[in-house]
């Protein structure tokens, strides 16, 4: 399951630099002491923002839940939320503050949440491997899109077997918390379902690419051949002595 | 003042060196460099920002200073920058020091002025003199000014009187020397030194070494600029759109991503390809390296002086040669001569005047003759028999050619003779007779010793009928001591004045030097009244000149014919076959000598420059300005008869433009002409309105001969070309009078030879042999041309296609300039990613075909002459194609990224992805591109493109893994990126799309090229292609042939000899070990000093 945006442009210079890595990795001095990167999102009310940054500031916040009405009643879909950032995110880019105990609002200690967040970023999941700066939906987030319209994982749905389909034919409902404003950059939002192949998502871009291109390298080799026999005989050295 | 060295161990001297040399003038050191220690560094960076693309790039890194505007982080710019200037810097710092090195002789450095010197004999002045006194009689010091105008034969320079006869006591000065200048002939001789080091006549004409730059640099300056300004455009167009989105979506987008003070601009990496460039011209050590250019006898290797000229080599279109030492090997021989209606051949004698290099030529066992010249070569046997047999005749013959000439004698101990003749084809001849046994062996004024057949006679010598140029004979009167009083003459071999022979046919018409030789036998009552009336006429106060010639004509009338003689003016090895060679390759020759035309057009028929092709030669000697150009007309008249119709389109388009556009286009002539013209006529031809008369016709002969030329004209007829014609010049010489004609071409060869250094230090290349010219041309310097142009395509291919990327994805990220790939990708682009695999195209390997198919097809070489590898339209292709490819490696990696997902449905999506495809798409796309256009393949330039790519990938995997995140936390934020992306297949069926989609339509277009409209030397390539395939061809034996033009050969010196300083015996030793008499005759008196 995946949240869409359009018209959100995460590829902005200015946007895609406005983070501190150090910070993200669990650097203490950066944690008191946010990149100049950061600006304007690097303190408020002269405490350190953590995380500082406009990227992290726009993080994506509403909630999304997928039930499935049979017979009027709806059951919800298990929705995991964990393993959906990379490997390396979350265990190498992406760390928590050092320091005694695993407290992380003792951690944390001294930073002040992201102007647009309802609350701190200790307090965005109860797990604790999924809190602070790992939480996954963070980490998300924090790999900026490419494009200005891009999708971000938000839920994995698992298959549960593979006599049938992971969503089986029927109603179903999706219950959106509405926090993240988008209407004011005549954004889009959207959620997607995908299910995914050996190539990834669907994407018919190189297969039609690929066809195309294979068809116009086949007629131009025939009409090269072609000409090979008509013209060829031009290229002679015969008029060079030796 | 004062060197640039590389190292602390030379600094220190020559910073001493710095010091002295600005408090004490008139120091003799003579500096041909630029810098010295401490005006290197702000000297070269001066020289290097002249380069625009260096100065770009500097105000670039200003820009990216200012962190409003930069998008990039400062090490971008700062690293290639940096590395451009040191490498630049370390070179010019080399070449400097190279050429730095002249005066090397301590002795000679440390001459000032005032000093009074002693010079001996065979020393070479290394200042300005004046004589004061030398060991031979009357002060007379003999020099020999080959270094400054080429001319081999002695001249005479007297001290005055007062100071000559203090002998080594020094007060006076007489005569001004030029430096440059060797001594001959004198023992010893005394000079007070007025001028030293950069004061000398010789370092002041020298001209201003001048930075000299290819025209393919030029272009780049203007190709930089483009550059520029269409980046500037292309930064036009986002700012605008920049703009336009910040007010219309970036204000509402603001929720997410406040507005950010200042501007926003966007900055793109340009090309760092000087630093290529100036990298390129490392390759120079091709030629100093190239074995065959080698020449084994004298130890000289070819050497590039100037290391950034190289590609200029591959398109010259004009040679100007000088003759002497360059053309010819300044050797003379005695080659063949007839006696009595029988000819004698196939021996070849050479008088080697002054033997450097050969002194271990193969003896010949002289031993029957104890005063033989030992560096005789080889001799016919006939002729020693009919010696041997006393045939009248050839005893005459040879006694003439012992007795008629003006050659001095010098017997420093007994059986060591030599000769120090005015020109060295007299000494030839009296070397041979010597060698025939008919030996000269003293001189008084009135007398003249020969040991004939090993008895000696004296000959008593009445008169000396000298040489002049309108006569073009002498003549000696002598006394035999069996009583006969005879004329002996010898003249230049002219038509019109003897029947020919078939053998005299044949001599000429193998190019050499013909005399014809005479005598007659005197009445004496006669010649008691010839030499009343001779004596009359040379003490005449008015019209001498004419008297005498009219006395001489007298005498030397109905003539005995004896026989003849043919010296050859010995070519350097391979000449005739080098100027075939380069003719094919569509260059034009000119030769530009000192001598006079006669020998001038000689040595054009023996070196095959004038053969029967030549449909007619026009010779251009008028003495007025008139007559010049009449005569310049009429010949352009007869090539081109159009060329004067108010149709002609060159007339047109004088008519139309102002003086301003000077260039002349190629004129094509109904055939093949020549053009000889001589000095003064030029003089002429040089001034104002002429000049582009001479330029017209001159440029649409094939062969252009300038005779009897001062250094200055050689600088000016250079300069003409340059002018008038878009083409690369090329000059060649070897001589000091040669100085300033390699210093105004745009490229200077000197042949270091026997002449000295002076060419030689002033010159951009150096090697010891004419023929050495081909190699540099058709084989260096077409390689050079194409790898450089194959560089310069190739670079600017690559640095579109990375750098439109960005403005492709300007359009989808807010016109922001974020950059597509990675900052460090950016910075490592140029530098390491593709910078080896071009250079080991462009350095390691030749361009497309090897040395021995270069000098077989001739023809290779004209594409680089038209200038059709690289220019503007060249650009404009390789910008379209980068264009293209832009496109291609951006849209690609698009559509496989949008919104797509990796097969676990993690992102793959992402900025960091999206420039980790896009540059492995760009990195791989370039490798591919620069392996079609490498044609030549050599193990290296495989490991280095295969190279490249895995230190790429290695590269980008260490940025990326996790230790370094670690480490570096803030430079390396890709972490993780390559393991999640590069094992996706789609972003791998995505680089192959973009392979084959980048490389398809430039496979297509280069075959339909090749099939519809292949140019000649697409051609050559598919021949020698399909010759490759055979067995190799043996090598090629090209046979010359020889041209039966008659013609004439001439053999005096272009002064008047010495016959008058002989008579008058002045330049006698009192006191000759060897000498019969040494008094002074009575009547000396008579004779002036007209030699001086």
């Amino acid at each position: 399951m995946y949240y869409g945006l359009s018209n959100f442009y995460q590829n902005h210079r200015r946007y895609v630099k406005s983070r501190d890595d150090s910070q993200l990795n669990g650097d203490n001095s950066s944690l008191l002491n946010p990149s100049k990167e950061c600006e304007p999102y690097r303190t408020n009310e002269d405490k350190p923002i953590a995380p500082c940054g406009a990227i992290a500031n726009s993080m994506f916040n509403d909630t999304l839940e997928l039930y499935r009405i049979d017979n009027d009643t709806r059951t919800p879909i298990t929705l995991i939320k964990k393993g959906i950032a990379w490997w390396t995110d979350k265990n190498v880019k992406f760390r928590n503050p050092t320091g005694d105990g695993n407290n992380l609002t003792a951690l944390f200690q001294g930073t002040t949440k992201p102007v647009n967040w309802p609350k701190p970023v200790y307090m965005l999941d109860s797990e604790l491997d999924n809190n602070g700066f790992i939480n996954e939906d963070f980490i998300v987030w924090m790999r900026t899109a490419a494009l200005p319209t891009f999708r971000k994982l938000y839920r994995l749905i698992e298959r549960k077997n593979n006599l049938q389909p992971t969503l089986q034919a029927g109603k179903y409902s999706l219950e959106i918390t509405y926090n993240y404003p988008v209407y004011s950059f005549d954004g889009r939002k959207r959620m997607i379902l995908s299910t995914i192949s050996w190539m990834g998502g669907k994407n018919p871009f190189l297969g039609i690419a690929y066809i195309t291109v294979g068809s116009i390298c086949f007629f131009l080799g025939v009409v090269l051949l072609i000409i090979h026999h008509k013209y060829g005989n031009r290229n002679t050295s015969a008029d060079i002595p030796n | 003042m004062g060197d640039f060295v590389l190292g602390p161990w030379s600094c220190l001297s020559w910073m001493f060196k710095f010091c002295d040399s600005a408090v004490e003038r008139g120091n003799n050191s003579i500096k041909t460099s630029k810098y010295n220690f401490f005006t290197f560094l702000p000297l070269n960076l001066f020289e290097q920002f002249q380069r625009i693309a260096n100065a770009y790039f500097l105000f670039l890194l200003i820009l990216q200073l200012i962190p409003q505007i930069s998008s990039l982080a400062w090490f971008t710019t700062v690293v290639p920058l940096v590395l451009v200037l040191a490498v630049s810097g370390v070179k010019d710092a080399i070449d400097d020091f190279v050429r730095s090195v002249l005066l090397k002789d301590e002795k000679w450095m440390n001459v000032q002025v005032g000093d009074i010197i002693k010079l001996e004999n065979n020393n070479f002045v290394t200042a300005d003199l004046l004589l004061l006194s030398s060991s031979e009689p009357h002060s007379l010091t003999y020099i020999e000014t080959a270094e400054l105008d080429g001319e081999t034969n002695l001249k005479v320079k007297q001290a005055l009187t007062v100071t000559a006869e203090l002998g080594e006591d020094l007060q006076k000065l007489t005569d001004f020397n030029g430096e440059g200048c060797t001594i001959r002939n004198t023992e010893w001789c005394f000079g007070l030194v007025i001028y030293a080091g950069p004061d000398t006549k010789l370092m002041q004409n020298s001209g201003k070494t001048t930075f000299k730059r290819t025209s393919i640099d030029r272009l780049m300056n203007v190709l930089v600029l483009m550059i520029f300004a269409f980046l500037a455009l292309m930064c036009l167009i986002l700012a605008i759109g920049n703009g336009i989105w910040e007010s219309d979506k970036g204000y509402n987008f603001q929720v997410y991503l406040p507005w950010a003070e200042g501007v926003n601009s966007t900055s793109y990496s340009v090309v760092p390809i000087s630093l290529y460039v100036r990298l390129y011209a490392w390759v120079s050590f091709y030629i100093d390296w190239d074995r065959k250019m080698y020449y084994p006898l004298n130890d000289t290797p070819a050497q590039a002086r100037t290391t950034t000229l190289n590609e200029e080599l591959g398109q010259i279109k004009y040679i100007f040669s000088d003759k002497t030492g360059t053309l010819t090997q300044n050797i003379m021989c005695f080659n063949k001569c007839s006696i009595n209606g029988k000819s004698y051949g196939i021996l070849s004698i050479c008088l080697i005047l002054w033997v450097l290099h050969l002194s271990n030529t193969e003896k010949v066992d002289f031993s029957y003759n104890p005063l033989a010249d030992p560096k005789f070569a080889f001799y016919d046997h006939s002729l020693v028999e009919a010696v041997k047999l006393s045939d009248v005749p050839t005893h005459r013959f040879f006694r003439l050619l012992s007795l008629c000439h003006t050659v001095m004698p010098e017997e420093k101990k007994e059986g060591n003779l030599v000769y120090q003749a005015q020109s060295p084809d007299e000494g030839a001849l009296v070397t041979a007779a010597r060698n025939f046994r008919f030996v000269f062996r003293a001189r008084t004024p009135e007398t003249i010793t020969v040991v004939e057949m090993g008895e000696t006679k004296i000959y008593k010598l009445l008169a000396i009928l000298d040489f002049n140029n309108v006569r073009k004979r002498m003549s000696v009167i002598v006394w035999s001591p069996e009583g006969d009083l005879t004329l002996y003459s010898r003249s230049l071999f002219s038509f019109d004045l003897f029947c020919l022979t078939t053998v005299l046919q044949e001599f000429a018409g193998e190019g050499l030097r013909i005399l014809v030789v005479a005598y007659k036998n005197l009445d004496e009552e006669y010649f008691q009244d010839w030499i009343g009336r001779h004596h009359e006429a040379s003490t005449a106060l008015e019209g001498r000149e004419d008297k005498l010639s009219e006395i001489y004509e007298e005498i030397e009338k109905d003539l005995m014919l004896l026989g003849a003689t043919a010296i050859e003016d010995k070519l350097q090895d391979g000449v005739p076959q080098t100027i075939e060679t380069l003719a094919k390759a569509h260059i034009k020759i000119w030769v530009l000598t000192g001598d006079k035309q006669e020998t001038a057009m000689n040595i054009g028929y023996s070196c095959n420059l004038l053969n029967d092709d030549i449909a007619d030669v026009f010779v251009i000697e008028g003495s007025t300005s008139d007559d010049v150009l009449n005569e310049l007309r009429n010949a352009r008249k007869k090539m081109k008869p159009d060329s004067f119709l108010d149709s002609d389109e060159i007339n047109i388009q004088f008519e139309k433009s102002s003086k301003k556009t000077k260039l002349l286009p190629d004129e094509q002539a109904n055939g093949v002409y020549g053009l000889v013209i001589n000095g003064h006529s030029l003089a002429y031809a040089l001034e104002g309105n002429l000049e582009l008369e001479l330029v017209r016709t001159a440029c649409m002969c094939k062969v252009v001969i300038c005779c009897r030329v001062t250094p200055l004209q050689k600088a000016q007829v250079v300069e003409l070309v340059k002018k008038y014609k878009k083409a690369v010049t090329l000059a060649i010489g070897d001589g000091a009078n040669d100085v300033s004609m390699i210093k105004t071409a745009h490229i200077g060869v000197g042949i270091s030879g026997q002449e000295g250094m002076q060419a030689v230090l002033s010159s951009d290349f150096s090697f010891a042999q004419f023929r050495y010219l081909q190699r540099l041309l058709l084989v260096h310097g077409r390689w050079s041309y194409i790898r450089m142009c194959k560089l310069l395509k190739y670079f600017f291919y690559k640095n579109f296609a990375f750098t439109l990327v960005h403005f492709w994805y300007g359009f989808f990220s807010g016109f922001s300039a974020q950059t597509v790939y990675d900052e460090w990708f950016i910075t490592l682009y140029n530098l390491v990613y593709t910078s080896l695999p071009v250079l080991g195209m462009s350095l390691l390997s030749p361009g497309d075909v090897d040395d021995h198919w270069s000098l077989l097809f001739p023809q290779l070489y004209v594409p680089g002459q038209q200038n059709l590898y690289f220019n503007k339209i060249v650009f404009v292709k390789c910008m379209l194609q980068g264009i293209y490819s832009s496109l291609i490696l951006f849209f690609i990696p698009y559509g496989a990224m949008y919104n797509t997902m990796r097969s676990d449905g993690k992102a793959i999506a992402d900025y960091q992805s999206f420039a980790l495809m896009a540059q492995t798409c760009l990195l791989i796309v370039v490798s591919v591109q620069i392996g079609l256009d490498t044609l030549y393949w050599t193990v290296v330039n495989q490991f280095f493109i295969w190279g490249s790519l895995s230190v790429y990938f290695a590269i980008t995997f260490t940025m990326c893994s996790d230790g370094t995140y670690l480490i570096f936390t803030a430079s390396f934020p890709f972490v993780g990126t390559v393991q999640n992306t590069l094992s996706r297949p789609n972003v791998w069926l995505a680089v192959f799309l973009s392979i084959a989609l980048c490389v398809l339509p430039v496979v297509g277009f280069r075959f339909l090229k090749a099939q519809l409209k292949p140019t000649a030397s697409d051609k050559v390539l598919l021949k020698i292609k399909e010759a490759k395939k055979r067995p190799p061809p043996p090598s090629p034996k090209r046979r010359l042939r020889r041209t039966s033009t008659r013609r004439s050969g001439y053999a005096f010196s272009h002064q008047h000899g010495f016959g008058a300083l002989i008579m008058s015996g002045r330049n006698m030793r009192p006191k000759s070990p060897f000498a019969t008499t040494g008094t002074f005759s009575p009547n000396s008196d008579k004779h002036k000093h007209k030699g001086l």
